[in-house]
């Protein structure tokens, strides 16, 4: 029992609340320390030198003016990086992006880094140092890239996948392929079959603090990082490997992080600030620019899907088929197979067929972005599935029931479903106030719906009681939205006692075993189940010391609401001993109480959503607002409602971003052209109304309380559910993403 | 770099003339201060203009208005009588960025910062303001379509400063808009501007002024675009003479922030809007 995640439908006193959340005061009066918020005596300060060119060969590095600088007191370039990667392709090219190795690859990709006693002196210095580029042919759109005259980006890439593998060196790095039954047989059944094509630009995550570390080499070989990351254990594992260090000897604690989104589940600059600790043997903090963020961290992949669907007049998709060309920037990666693989999750379909082609661009090394991957795959499968309900003259909502994947759907990516949420948000859906609310001139309505997988991962955490009977929950998954309140919550559930008795902290790389990082919506779904068990091992712990205290056997002892109860008549002399009274006699009862649990967190429940978006468009600007915005998802259980609502708002909002306005804007010399949230345009406050949740709960039969990943589905459904509102508003379908008001403008006198 | 809060104009045009290496007035700072902390440029010398008293205030009323350089944008909405005669400036003006940048930015580093896309130069060209010049050792007055020359660049030669902005006598019965295109709802850039002020006796357009921003490497004057409207009363085809006229007067590129045909098209868009809005504030009645 103790250890079983299985869902068991247990009644909770603490679950479910809406408790304040414990690292709000520290956010809301600027204590909280970030990633630039730690000082170290004799610190440096780190900038580095980033490549003007999109590909480049660089003949030569002079830094020999920059080191004779008073106050610079490290200068390194790749040099200074040895290559300890043991032919480890993936780990080298991580090494390769955080400095570049005789070639740039991207417009701002590192070259050279520098620490100076303060930052004036840095950047001086980083004037002096010359570079020597002999410019190079590059590419930066997906589909250039994969055509034959395409300048080839590295000479060691084949594209896996492929049957006879091939001799030759291109830009695809690989191809993947989903599904089942058999297409063209289903395609001949159809009454209407629709085929479109599709673009989406490439986006940032945005997250409002940018990368920022400090890092302290000793000469000894040990070291420490302090830094903004979605995952320290993954970070400290890259670093020593890169740095040639023993894992145990570099701790690296996360500071409190001011949004990742996925963009920091990846190294960037860390590895740079420690090498130039190392040489200048000095503390060295290490800061992004925006401008920085934007041009050499991780967005995600820019994208070309082809969508194909048939369908027979009763409403049956016979046969679906997507095609998913994703831009990965300068390094392979494997985005294009998640496009791939979500194209169709949201249905129950006979044939289906989903290839992607992970193509190497001269651009940033794409990184996770919130639901990797999905939201492409989404808009251009949603838009047109949209599109077949229209040629079908049957209502999009009804369309999708009658094709939603349920309990037992083999899904388009392999697995058979468990019990899932998408049939019960589309018909929660069709019952919403909002699809009976009235529309205007020029406005209109669309929906949409998304999944997402979910992940469990390896996880490890630590229950200590403190003295005073109240209570230390240490994780390893850093918090991005309320989790450690969330996990107070579960450890405060399982020991019967207050949200108040519990705090929790996130453990550094040295204080606990290995943890995956807080991605695919883990943090709280894994860290959870594993303070569960903790939780539930602690209990144990304290039975055992109040039967030694009680000098009865162990099991005479109950654990009730936070107290040890001794059971049976003839005990009925013992007093029950509260959390605090066993704390307080654990000198004498067999030592502290603590508990851990480091596991595997299997059984991750996928999440389906679905949206409903209204927009009022501006035929004559193409300029569009959205004036109303519902999302509908599974949450298997709500811990906390507010931080559930808050992923739900927040994925909402960063999709409406991207389906609007949101695009890195390359120029044709293959530089960003908008690196600054001036011409990156995230939604600003008075850009979007107030974002409708709804919250249902199909328990995940693998947690114990049902829990389900809440994070990223939010972000999957908002291209295609504005671009569906589009369509219906001026009756223009938009097929490249961001709808920006001159491409709806373009669209709608191109339709006229 | 040296920073210097002087007392009167003449004082900070003096600092101005005497310093040689690269001096800038420091009004609002929301532009320069940006600049300066991304690395852009490196002044010498920093002439603060606040600390000037005369630039502070905003003098005037139906006969005329004196804007002082330093007032900034908030100052400029909460004035009594401002708003009611100048609604299109004032609108202008209250555009730029967010609250907090309300609090410092001012109408004429909004000039002298010379960005084609500037909200307010587009509304204080049609209402037809004039810049107060002073020198080291002259004054003079100009109109403010002949301040800047180019994108980054103006007429001032290296000691001038403008003290303030004059706005003309105001006839009953006139009105003034701005409107700007942006893509999001606020804490953007124009991609498109217009604005339109008229003056009109029983409904029909005596005089109008037409000014467009972002379009061209500096706000332009667009005759063509009054002429289209003086003497009707603002009917359906007047206003798309006007439209035509503003399209055709853009000069504008291509870039990150909008096409060539979407920065046309929308200039005579807007410039429909603002003389509707213009007209109607004016008392006409379409
Ligand atoms: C977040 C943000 C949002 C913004 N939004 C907008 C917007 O929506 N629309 C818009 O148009 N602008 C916008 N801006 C730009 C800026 O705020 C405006 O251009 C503002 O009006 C500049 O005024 P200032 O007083 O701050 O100028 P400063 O920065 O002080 O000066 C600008 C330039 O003018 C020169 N100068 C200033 N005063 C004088 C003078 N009296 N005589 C001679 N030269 C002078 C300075 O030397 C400098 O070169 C925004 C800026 C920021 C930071």
């Amino acid at each position: 029992m103790t250890d079983s995640t299985s869902f068991t439908n247990q009644k909770f006193k603490v679950i479910g609340q809406r408790v304040r959340r414990q690292d709000g005061m520290d956010k809301v009066t600027g204590r909280a320390k970030y990633g630039a918020d730690a000082v170290a005596p004799g610190q440096l300060v780190g900038v580095i030198l980033r490549s003007p060119h999109a590909h480049a060969k660089i003949k030569k590095i002079d830094t020999s003016r920059a080191e004779k600088l008073k106050g610079v007191k490290a200068v390194i370039t790749s040099k200074d990086l040895p290559d300890y990667t043991n032919g480890n392709r993936d780990l080298l090219s991580m090494l390769e992006n955080c400095m570049a190795r005789g070639r740039a690859l991207y417009d701002g990709h590192a070259v050279a880094a520098i620490a100076a006693v303060d930052a004036s002196t840095a950047r001086k210095a980083l004037k002096l140092i010359k570079v020597d580029y002999k410019i190079l042919p590059h590419v930066t759109d997906v589909d250039a890239a994969m055509q034959e005259d395409a300048p080839v980006i590295h000479d060691w890439v084949r594209t896996i996948g492929v049957e006879p593998a091939p001799s030759k060196a291109s830009n695809v790095s690989m191809r993947s392929e989903f599904g089942h039954g058999d297409v063209d047989a289903g395609f001949a059944k159809a009454d209407v079959i629709i085929e479109k094509s599709y673009k989406t630009e490439q986006t940032h995550q945005g997250y409002i603090e940018p990368h920022a570390c400090l890092a302290s080499m000793s000469p000894d070989g040990s070291g420490e990082l302090w830094v903004t990351t979605q995952g320290h254990f993954a970070y400290r594992n890259w670093c020593a490997q890169l740095l040639g260090l023993d894992m145990s000897k570099l701790k690296v604690t996360s500071s409190e992080i001011g949004g990742g989104f996925g963009g920091k589940t990846h190294i960037w600059m860390e590895p740079i600030a420690l090498a130039l600790s190392r040489k200048a043997n000095r503390p060295v903090k290490l800061v992004m620019s925006r401008e920085e963020v934007f041009r050499a961290s991780g967005p995600t992949s820019s994208t070309s899907i082809d969508v194909k669907i048939g369908a027979t007049k009763d409403g049956r998709i016979v046969a679906a088929t997507s095609e998913c060309r994703y831009q990965g920037g300068a390094f392979p990666g494997a985005w294009a197979v998640i496009g791939a693989m979500t194209s169709f999750a949201c249905y129950d379909l006979e044939n289906v067929k989903t290839v992607g082609y992970e193509v190497v661009c001269n651009r940033p090394k794409v990184a996770a972005y919130r639901a990797p991957s999905a939201p492409m795959a989404s808009f251009a499968t949603e838009s047109t599935v949209d599109l077949v309900a229209e040629a079908l003259g049957m209502d999009p909502v009804d369309f999708r029931i009658l094709n939603a994947a349920k309990e037992g759907t083999r899904a388009s990516y392999g697995p058979t479903y468990g019990p899932i949420g998408i049939g019960p948000t589309l018909e929660a859906v069709k019952k919403h106030p909002h699809m009976r609310a009235k529309l205007k001139k020029n406005q209109g309505r669309g929906m949409a719906c998304g999944f997402w997988f979910n992940f469990g991962g390896q996880t490890s955490c630590t229950i200590n009681v403190a003295a005073d009977g109240t209570v230390n929950l240490s994780v390893g998954t850093i918090d991005v939205g309320g989790s450690r309140s969330s996990l107070s919550m579960i450890c405060a559930e399982e020991l019967g006692i207050s949200y108040e008795q519990v705090r929790t902290h996130i453990g550094d790389t040295a204080a606990l075993a290995h943890n995956d990082m807080t991605d695919g919506s883990r943090g709280t779904f894994a860290s959870g189940m594993a303070a569960i068990i903790a939780a539930r091992r602690t209990k144990e712990v304290l039975k055992l010391r109040a039967a030694t205290a009680w000098e009865i056997p162990v099991e005479d002892v109950d654990w009730q609401a936070g107290y040890a109860v001794a059971l049976g008549d003839k005990h009925s002399n013992l007093e029950p001993l509260s959390l605090a009274d066993i704390a307080a006699n654990t000198e004498n009862t067999g030592g502290p109480v603590a508990g851990h649990n480091e596991f595997v967190a299997d059984g991750a429940g996928v999440s389906f959503a679905s949206h409903i978006c209204d927009v009022e468009v501006d035929p004559e600007t193409g300029s569009t607002r959205v004036i109303r915005y519902t999302v509908i998802q599974d949450a298997g259980k709500a811990i906390h409602p507010d931080y559930v609502e808050g992923q739900f708002q927040g994925g909402a909002a960063q999709g409406i971003g991207w389906a609007l306005n949101e695009e890195y804007i390359y120029g044709e010399d293959g530089r960003l052209q908008n690196p600054g949230f001036l011409d990156y345009r995230i939604p600003v406050c008075s850009d979007l109304p107030f974002i409708d949740t709804q919250i249902l709960e199909i328990p995940n039969p693998n947690h114990p309380y049902g829990v389900r990943g809440v994070g990223e589905t939010s972000i999957v459904p908002p291209l295609a559910a504005v671009g569906n509102a589009v369509s219906n508003a001026v009756g223009v379908r938009m097929t490249h993403v961001p709808m920006s008001p001159p491409r709806i403008l373009a669209a709608l006198e191109a339709e006229a | 770099m040296r920073y210097e809060a002087p007392n009167t104009t003449k004082a900070a045009a003096t600092l101005l003339a005497a310093e040689k290496g690269k001096a800038f007035v420091l009004a609002g700072g929301t532009d320069l201060l940006v600049r300066m902390k991304a690395g852009m440029l490196e002044p010498d010398l920093l002439v603060d203009i606040k600390q000037i008293d005369k630039m502070r205030t905003i003098a005037g009323n139906s006969t005329g208005f004196t804007i002082g350089a330093a007032v900034p944008g908030v100052e400029i909405g909460e004035h009594k009588t401002l708003g009611k005669l100048w609604p299109g400036v004032v609108e202008a003006a209250q555009l730029i960025g967010s609250d907090q940048v309300q609090g410092r930015c001012t109408i004429v580093g909004n000039l002298c910062n010379a960005s084609p896309a500037a909200d307010t130069v587009p509304a204080l060209i049609a209402a037809g303001a004039k810049a107060v010049v002073v020198g080291k050792d002259k004054r003079r007055t100009m109109a403010v379509e002949k301040i800047v020359t180019g994108p980054g660049s103006t007429s001032l030669t290296k000691s001038e400063i403008i003290e303030s902005i004059k706005l003309p006598k105001r006839d009953r019965n006139s009105g003034d808009a701005y409107l700007r295109f942006i893509p999001r709802t606020e804490m953007d850039i124009a991609v498109v501007g217009a604005a339109v002020n008229l003056t009109v006796s029983r409904g029909v357009i005596k005089s109008a002024r037409v000014a467009l921003g972002a379009v061209a490497p500096t706000a332009l004057l667009v005759k063509e675009a009054a002429d289209a409207i003086i003497g009707s009363k603002l009917d359906d085809a007047s206003l798309e003479r006007l439209a035509a006229a503003c399209s055709a007067a853009c000069n504008p590129i291509d870039d990150k922030r909008g096409t060539i045909h979407y920065r046309t098209k929308v200039a005579g868009v807007l410039g429909r809007r603002a003389a509707t809005i213009a007209y109607e504030r004016a008392g006409g009645k379409r």
